[in-house]
């Protein structure tokens, strides 16, 4: 994986006139005091309250979440989205519209929270090391399992024989028990990025070592 | 082969261009424009779909966010001012 930053990512990209506008009217009225920020910051809410409303039906649905903290969720996402984009309006760099990025705060947020939620719910410990659960989280098909049992071993052999202590604890967590990575991080105090990232060489370290013992082919790259 | 090894393929294969979250996330309302300008985002920020590709959490974002945007584009956007 790339080192954070290696990518020469365009940092600023042109809108349109009309956006750049309506772009500078939202800072300068969320920079602003008294009514004019008043005003800005329900209008602002109501926006984020919509685009969290929807993600919260989008994930509820997936995740098969009902009741009334399904829309407490939005409320509350879109309050601590609005207190966030209040608090780092002078860092939007107007590479796109307004409202975009501030959506992106509130996508999170939502996420975080159903995540969360959803976690709870489940009674899943993130440390419960059931091996029987790998073919299912695999998607493979119950009437496989038998066909299949060699390759779990093996997945499971090159778990405790190739991977680092930490890199074991966040594959049972995100792969055998399906535990969301923010909820993860958040349970070991670590970035998502640092999470992803020791998963991401975790996946290589396995993938080589199956690869090695016959059970894969070389991974073929674009 | 029977193709259940598929999803242990989807899991183990990595990109050396996957550019992990952090710079995913810090691009993400660009790309996500760009995705609903129908522009080919993929092909300014390789690295960034790579990373969508195999990032379920950062991948479910760009879905919502793409749908905030469009749902936006729909309804007419809020005017400031
Ligand atoms: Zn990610």
């Amino acid at each position: 994986m790339k080192s954070e930053g290696s990518e020469s990512l365009p940092q600023v990209r042109v809108v349109s006139p009309e956006v750049a506008r309506e772009n500078r009217a939202w800072v300068d009225d969320l920079s602003s005091n008294g009514d004019r920020r008043e005003f800005a910051s329900r209008r602002l809410y109501e926006v984020l309250l919509r685009a969290a409303r929807a993600e919260v039906g989008r994930r509820a649905a997936r995740l098969r979440l009902v009741g009334p903290e399904v829309d407490d969720i939005a409320h509350q996402a879109a309050a601590d989205a609005l207190l966030a984009i209040c608090g780092k309006v002078e860092t939007f760099r107007g590479d796109c519209k307004f409202t975009t990025w501030a959506y992106k705060f509130v996508i999170f947020d939502v996420a975080a929270k159903v995540n969360r939620h959803f976690w709870q719910r489940s009674g899943v410990a993130f440390d419960d090391d059931d091996w029987d659960r790998l073919p299912a989280r695999l998607g493979i098909e119950p009437e496989a399992h038998a066909e299949s049992r060699e390759l779990m071993q093996a997945v499971h052999r090159a778990v405790d024989e190739n991977l680092t202590a930490k890199q074991r604890i966040v594959f049972v967590a995100l792969v055998l028990n399906g535990m969301p990575t923010d909820v993860l991080a958040d349970q070991l105090g670590a970035t998502q990025n640092a999470i992803y990232k020791m998963m991401f060489d975790a996946r290589r370290k396995l993938r080589t070592a199956l690869v090695d013992a016959g059970y894969l082919a070389e991974q073929q790259i674009a | 082969m029977t193709g259940w090894p598929e999803g242990l393929e989807r899991l183990l294969t990595t990109d050396p261009r996957d550019v992990g979250c952090d710079t995913a996330r810090a691009v993400l309302h660009v790309y996500v424009e760009l995705l609903a300008a129908g522009i080919d985002a993929a092909e300014h920020y390789p690295g960034v779909a790579s990373h969508l590709a195999a990032c379920d959490a950062c991948a479910e974002a760009a879905d919502g966010l793409l749908a905030a945007v469009q749902d936006e584009g729909l309804h007419g956007g809020p005017q400031p001012g």
